[in-house]
Parts: structure tokens; C-alpha cells; sequence
């Protein structure tokens, strides 16, 4: 259990953290660790929150019941996730689920593609080739509702955020900001870089499961055209 | 029973006691400020403690009842009255069909809740009736509510239709009737003019620099016009760190302290973002956070520290005492429905 901590984040709240960097074998640990919660619930715990580095639960303090009566819920609960810990390290998280997200490259979907290729010296073809021919890992979903970090951007498209940030990004929208690369699900304002625009909807608030992706799934991009962005349909 | 929107208030919304398993989707839990009040208020008038209710701010709305009903109000006194009449706050209240509710000067507090029995009938989204704002889903119609807006009701339990008959069966001649049942104050004490707020040490509470963590527990802070259901914000002098913190984004509960750049710091609230990057210092104790959610902007307040095992005792505590309310009221209903046989 090496490198592993908690603290707590007030009074109904823990976190684990595995470590302060992202990468893909750290965050297989937090995806080991969330999925075993989800599976595995203990009572009073109330919810699960995976991010880059760290699982961060929620729990009702006044439904734990320590074993020892001198310890306060918080370390019961500490108890409790070094219990979990234990067991959730014995096998290695490997994601089952691949997305595939069509994006029309581009033209009025993707107004600043010219500035992210002449920023890298690439042309715009290079660019979105190197931007499709990664599979990403979703690390964490949050900032706003069904919006994914993904991981594994190549460093040869990365592009500063702009100074000013736009007040309105279209929804569906793929964004570079920095070495990151994501999906604004809804409209929003944003900082970041558009190089192209999705036709499917990340997030339906109506859905049982309303956002598209989760953390820990594995995300790869295709191609398609504007004809076929126009004629999407749930296809 | 519907009630009929004539005046929106200031910020009128539904909510219930939030949205709950979807933070990592990035979906805020929103929900009442004031969790205490809400919760009460179901409980006088035999609702189950989660049912939607309306949450008003500062300047409450104006309504029509379109049938007799029972409700209750709780949290702030915001001058809620019929007729001129002014209401009981903390009590069982049965409105006569017609009656217009309105409010007026803010006297104390600044989020009062309305009960109605049956609880506030909105769909459903992410299994809560919750209204997020600036998401714009869940609640009516994802929105605050604007003149012209009809509520109605879902079906009333067994515990609410006793004390309904109740009120009918004894014909009261006033535009309202109040039960005699109030609630103790050692629920409601928590509005004591006494401005402080206790919060529990952060993970980055330690890199602040002297100055900065003297500063946080004995000057008075003012809260910011600037605050809302995402937050508030606190003037005070610049706190600063030993030394420029980079952080990765995490998740942030109800009640996150956190120092932005401009080192003012921002207390997190019921709409927050599910994850943040600034430096944490603290953590509002939960059992104080319906006292923050009551105090208006404008108001001064200071913080003062409590360990992680005091603030649980107090969750204990205070829960302790909401049972035995609910337990209380459930046998004065019992005690009514007697009453009615005989």
C-alpha cells in the first residue's frame, strides 16, 4: 500500500489518493478502487467520485457504526477503505468499454484547426490525423455536466488555451486546451481550442444513465464528413 | 391542489433534499441550502422528508392556493402572510381554498421553505426533483419559477390526510389554522445572531502563510453580494500561500473553502461544480451549514476551527434530535386520528 493516503474533506467525505500525477497505471488504481465501491457498497456510504489521482467517497456519518466505540465514523471509514483497498488491488482494472465519437473536422465546426496547425507547424491534415490515430483514456468526467478529461493527447497538436475565452462553445464541440483534448457535451463558455464538432449527444439529462461516457472507458475518434454530420441520427 | 404563482420573489425554486449519485457524471447535487428547514417542514405536516418543496430567497413569491391544503414553513422569517394575518413559522398550517400567501421584509434569515402536503409534484430527473439552475433541468421546468406558474401536488400519505381531516373536520373560521405542535428550540437555535461558523481543517491549510492563518480565524469576514446557490464569496484581506500550490481537479463537497487566485476565499455551495483545482483549506462542518445558508449577503461572520470528531458528534447529536421530533409528531397525528374517531 505503498504511497497511498487519505484525508478527509470534512465531515462527510474521504479521500483516497494513489499519487499527484496523471497517468494510466495511477488511474487504474482509482478505477480498481471505484469499481469495487460500486460493487461493493458499505452502508452509509452514499457516493462514489473517481478523477485523475484520487476516489473521493461520500458517507453519512451517522450511519457508521464503528467497531471500536472510541473511533469517530471518519476512522472507521479509514478502516473500512484500507479493507477495500486490500481486495481491490489484487487484480488490475481493465476497461470493457470502447466509444467510438464521429467528429466532423473543421470548417464552421472547427474554426480554430488553422491555428492549432500553424501554432505546431503541421498542416491541417497532419493534425487531425495525429488527433484520430490515439485511443484516450476518460480520466475523470466533471466541470460541467458529461464532460470528459481524456488522456493521451500527442504533445505534437498541444495548444495554449485562449486569453479570452469564447462565451459560447456549441455543444458537441472537440476542443485542444493545453496538452488536453475534450468534448463539450452542452453549451458553455470555453477557453479552449475547437477542431471539430460530434452529432451525438454526450449528455441527455432524461437518460437513466445520462452521460455518455464514464471514467475508465477507452475513447477513439473517426472521421466524418459534413454531409454525414448533417444526416446523423442516432446512427 | 394547485397553488398559482401571481409574484416570482426574488429566487423561487423546487427542490428536494438533492441529486445523488451522479457527481461522476459531473452533475452538481443541488438541492435545498438549508437541509434542516426543508426536512422539518415535511415532517410537520406528515410528508416523507424528502418531497419537494419550495425554497425562497430574501423576497418570497407570491401564491394562490386553489384548494384547501395543508402547509408549513420553516428556515427564515421572510414576513409570510394572509389577509394581513401574519403566519406562524415551525407549525402545521391549514390553509383555506382562495387564501393569497405573500411575503415581505426579510427579518431574520435569508431561506425559507414551503411545505405543502403531498410534496411539490415535478417530474423526476436523475431520481430528484431538484432544480439546477444554470443546467437548466430538473425541478419545474429547470428554472426558477415566474408569475403565471401552476404547482400541484403528488397524493398526500396516510399521516398527512389525518391531520388534513383534522382541520376540515373542525371548521375554523380564520383564513388559516395552526396546529399547536411547535418545534424545539434546540432544532431552530441554530439562527442565533452568534456569526460564527466552525469549519474543519483542509489538506492545504498547512501551506498557507502565517499571516494568512492567523487572519482566517480572527478577522470578520463579509459575505459578498456575489453569492449564490454556487457559492458564496468572502471579503477579507489577501490570503496567501508559503508558496504558488499546482493542483490536479478533485471533487469538492458542500461546503469546500476554498482561496482562488485573488485570495478571497469561496465557500462552495449546493450548485457547485463536482470538481475543483484551487487550494482547499477547509470544510464548513455540515451542522453549520443550514446557519451559513441563512445568513444573508451583507452580513459579517467569522470562522472558527472544530476537529473532524466534534463535527460528527454534532451530525449525531442534531440527528438524534430530529428523530425524536419526528417521532413526536408522528404520535401527535396518532393522538389526532383518536381524536377524529371519537
Amino acid at each position: 500500500m505503498d504511497n497511498i493516503t487519505f484525508y478527509p474533506q470534512g465531515d462527510q467525505a474521504i479521500t483516497v489518493m494513489f499519487g499527484h500525477e496523471i497517468n494510466e497505471e495511477l488511474h487504474s488504481k482509482v478505477m480498481g478502487l471505484t469499481q469495487l465501491l460500486q460493487h461493493e457498497p458499505f452502508l452509509g456510504m452514499v457516493e462514489v467520485v473517481p478523477s485523475f489521482h484520487t476516489v473521493t467517497i461520500y458517507y453519512n456519518p451517522t450511519m457508521i457504526s464503528p467497531k471500536t466505540p472510541s473511533l469517530s465514523p471518519y476512522d472507521e471509514v479509514v478502516n473500512i477503505m484500507k479493507s477495500k483497498l486490500k481486495n481491490s488491488q489484487k487484480s488490475i482494472f481493465r476497461s470493457e468499454r470502447l466509444k467510438t465519437i464521429p467528429i466532423c473536422y473543421g470548417g464552421e465546426f472547427g474554426p480554430d484547426l488553422k491555428l492549432v496547425a500553424e501554432y505546431n507547424q503541421l498542416t491541417e491534415e497532419e493534425v487531425i490525423h495525429l488527433h484520430l490515430k490515439q485511443s484516450y483514456v476518460v480520466y475523470m468526467i466533471g466541470f460541467i455536466p458529461g464532460f470528459p478529461y481524456l488522456g493521451g493527447m500527442t504533445e505534437q497538436i498541444a495548444t495554449p488555451r485562449k486569453a479570452t475565452p469564447r462565451l459560447k462553445v456549441p455543444a458537441g464541440s472537440v476542443g485542444i486546451g493545453g496538452e488536453q483534448t475534450g468534448v463539450y457535451p452542452i453549451e458553455s463558455p470555453g477557453g479552449w481550442q475547437l477542431i471539430g464538432r460530434t452529432p451525438i449527444k454526450l449528455f441527455q439529462y432524461e437518460k437513466k444513465t445520462p452521460s455518455l461516457l464514464k471514467a475508465g472507458d477507452i475513447v477513439r475518434f473517426k472521421q466524418i464528413t459534413v454531409e454525414q454530420f448533417e444526416n446523423w441520427d442516432g446512427v | 391542489m394547485s397553488l398559482k404563482v401571481l409574484d416570482q420573489g426574488l429566487i423561487t425554486t423546487v427542490q428536494d433534499l438533492g441529486r445523488i449519485g451522479y457527481q461522476q457524471y459531473g452533475i452538481p447535487r443541488s438541492g435545498v441550502m438549508d437541509e434542516l428547514a426543508a426536512k422539518i417542514a415535511n415532517l410537520l405536516i406528515g410528508n416523507n422528508e424528502n418531497d419537494a418543496v419550495i425554497e425562497m430567497t430574501v423576497i418570497g413569491p407570491t401564491l394562490q392556493f386553489q384548494a384547501d391544503v395543508m402547509i408549513a414553513i420553516c428556515g427564515a422569517d421572510l414576513s409570510a402572510a394572509i389577509d394581513n394575518k401574519k403566519l406562524p413559522l415551525w407549525r402545521p398550517l391549514f390553509i383555506k381554498r382562495g387564501s393569497i400567501l405573500r411575503f415581505g421584509r426579510p427579518i431574520k434569515g435569508c431561506r425559507a421553505y414551503l411545505a405543502i402536503a403531498g410534496g411539490i409534484d415535478v417530474p423526476h430527473i436523475m431520481n430528484s426533483r431538484s432544480t439546477y439552475i444554470r443546467g437548466g433541468f430538473g425541478g419545474y421546468q429547470g428554472r426558477i419559477l415566474q408569475r403565471n406558474d401552476i404547482l400541484r401536488n403528488s397524493p398526500l400519505t396516510k399521516s398527512s390526510k389525518l391531520l388534513l381531516s383534522y382541520f376540515i373536520q373542525n371548521d375554523l373560521p380564520c383564513p388559516f389554522a395552526t396546529g399547536n405542535w411547535t418545534v424545539s428550540t434546540r432544532l431552530t437555535s441554530y439562527f442565533e445572531y452568534n456569526s460564527e461558523i466552525r469549519f474543519l481543517k483542509g489538506p492545504h491549510y498547512e501551506q498557507l502563510n502565517e499571516e494568512s492563518k492567523l487572519s482566517i480565524t480572527s478577522i470578520e469576514f463579509i459575505i459578498s453580494t456575489h453569492s449564490d446557490r454556487m457559492g458564496y464569496r468572502l471579503n477579507g484581506p489577501k490570503l496567501k500561500f508559503v508558496k504558488p500550490l499546482q493542483l490536479l481537479s478533485e471533487p469538492v463537497p458542500f461546503g469546500t473553502i476554498q482561496v482562488p487566485d485573488d485570495g478571497q476565499l469561496i465557500i462552495l455551495m449546493a450548485d457547485r461544480q463536482t470538481i475543483g483545482g484551487y487550494p482547499k483549506v477547509g470544510y464548513i462542518a455540515t451542522v453549520d451549514l443550514p446557519k451559513l445558508a441563512q445568513m444573508m449577503p451583507g452580513r459579517k461572520m467569522t470562522l472558527k476551527e472544530l476537529s473532524i470528531e466534534e463535527a460528527q458528534q454534532q451530525l449525531i447529536e442534531v440527528k438524534r434530535n430530529y428523530l425524536e421530533l419526528k417521532n413526536g409528531i408522528q404520535l401527535a397525528i396518532r393522538r389526532v386520528s383518536k381524536y377524529e374517531s371519537n
